[in-house]
């Protein structure tokens, strides 16, 4: 594997691999010493063309916990703030010696881009593109959904077989559902997908509902899955208020405490309280959304080493 | 391609049986020690040795074997395709002022104990860290000796070491190829 830049991509078997090394990782993060020697005299440049916190900060904390030096790069303040291109900037950048890019930009496709136009022969890791996918966050849910089914320490070489998954809200928008849908179908799960018919795109299988209510309640659901509502993507109204929103998409408190218990809830993060989650749903001990957080940086750090521990991989 | 077979079952087993006691004799005992198995066949080894030293009628710690794995320390990940990383597992009470005996298959330039040394660093501060290993075939590169041997065996760079453990190759038996 040269580039990670989609979900889509991934085989069972690459997918397990990673996660079972992810595993492994977590182990690491929990010792005192969770530095590790292998990935000296490497480079990593986190290419952010678009805002980010969460992402950058994981991938920059499991560049540094591999011990490769870490870049941080954002358009904002940079000469592609003076009209430098895409090509231009990464080709300036690779020719200073970067072993992995990051990168992050609100254009679908410009990681597959930078990958594969001969620009530079850097591997490529998508952090997020436009509306397409985030394959590192769909890594970050199978690791946690695995830990939630099977127990810490008891995940080892699993798949998600027959694990019904849903995720609801702003599909249409949402790289991240569209990475989950790819990989947790990939590894066996039932994904179905909830939207407002406003916000659920066509394809994406046979799992759809537009009503919220009567899908958990025909589905039961081991996990749920919150999708962040994002303004900043929507040009139109695809929605009355905020407040039917939450009525009708939201996992309100009487949503949540007609769910089993052992369904655990997932938000990719930053939530909007109030509008897609409640906060007694998100601050419950059903909740995995921080777990969510400490498995980005072990998904991270084994997506980092499988690309660029080993020998230079050339393209075909 | 001439292959031969230089340790049979029997050997083997001797050769294990005699480090298991040789540990023993040297730590007076078991109570700070810790045996680490390096992947993937110094786990089998690791696991046998501890087996013997069960047997001795010896009290032992409940937990005291464990498995280190080095890939994330080689000072030759970037020659090579990417290696798969396989499980570490450390004792509950961890290596902190322990002897520390790491077992390993075949000890030739030294290179992987190095990575174990470093691999060991971050989980604590050994007592002291020994090293047992079924053959020692030379041509070390670095400064590294074994304090347990199986075996000595002289051998020229070109040649191939291999050992077969029961039950990853289903049969014990080293053997030289050409």
């Amino acid at each position: 594997m040269k580039h990670l830049l989609s979900a889509a991509d991934l085989t069972v078997d690459e997918i397990v691999a990673i996660l079972d090394l992810s595993d492994e990782m977590a182990l690491v993060n929990q010792r005192e010493n969770r530095k590790l020697p292998t990935l000296r005299n490497k480079t990593v440049v986190n290419l952010f063309f678009e805002d980010s916190t969460r992402t950058r900060i994981s991938f920059e904390i499991a560049a540094k916990r591999l011990s490769a030096d870490l870049i941080n790069f954002s358009a904002k303040g940079s000469s592609v703030s003076k009209g430098e291109s895409l090509k231009d900037t990464v080709q300036t950048l690779a020719a200073s010696g970067v072993d992995a890019f990051v990168v992050r930009h609100s254009a679908s496709g410009a990681p597959f881009n930078l990958a594969h136009r001969g620009w530079i022969d850097t591997p490529i890791i998508n952090a997020g593109d436009g509306t397409h996918e985030h394959p590192t966050q769909a890594l970050l849910d199978a690791m946690t959904i695995r830990e939630r089914i099977f127990g810490l320490g008891n995940t080892k070489g699993k798949t998600l077989n027959g694990i019904r998954v849903m995720i609801v809200g702003d599909i249409a928008h949402s790289r991240v559902a569209r990475s989950n849908f790819h990989l947790l179908t990939t590894l066996g799960a039932e994904v179905h997908l909830v939207a407002p018919p406003t916000l659920m795109p066509g394809g994406f299988g046979i799992h759809k509902h537009y009503d919220f209510d009567d899908a958990l309640q025909s589905v039961k659901p081991d996990v749920v899955m919150m999708l962040r509502v994002q303004l900043e993507r929507m040009s139109a109204s695809f929605f009355p208020s905020e407040s039917e929103y939450h009525r009708t998409w939201g996992l309100t408190s009487e949503r949540f405490y007609r769910l089993d218990e052992k369904t655990s809830i997932m938000h990719p993060g930053p939530m909007n309280r109030g509008l897609e989650i409640s906060s007694i749903a998100a601050d419950s001990a059903q909740s995995t959304i921080l777990q969510q957080v400490a498995n980005g940086i072990n998904v991270r750090m084994a997506v980092l080493y499988s690309l660029i521990s080993g020998e230079k991989v050339v393209s075909e | 391609m001439g292959t031969r077979t230089v340790l049979s079952s029997d050997d083997i087993n001797r050769a294990i049986t005699r480090i298991a006691h040789e540990i023993l004799e040297a730590n007076r005992g078991v109570e700070d020690l810790v045996i680490l198995g390096i992947p993937t066949r110094g786990v089998v080894l690791a696991e046998r040795i501890a087996q013997i030293i069960r047997r001795t009628g010896t009290a032992m710690p409940a937990d005291f074997l464990g498995r280190l794995d080095i890939t994330m320390y080689r000072d030759d990940l970037h020659r090579n395709p990417t290696r798969e990383v396989t499980q570490t597992t450390i004792p509950s009470g961890g290596i902190d002022d322990k002897v520390v005996v790491l077992v390993d298959d075949v000890l030739y330039s030294g290179r992987t104990i190095r990575a174990a040394l470093d691999a060991l660093n971050a989980y604590g501060r050994p007592k002291a860290v020994r090293l047992a290993v079924l053959v020692d075939r030379g041509h070390r590169e670095l400064p590294i000796r074994a304090d347990y041997v199986g075996k000595n065996l002289p051998t020229a760079r070109e040649e191939r070491i291999m050992v077969h453990l029961d039950p990853i190759d289903n049969e014990d038996a080293v053997v030289i190829s050409q």
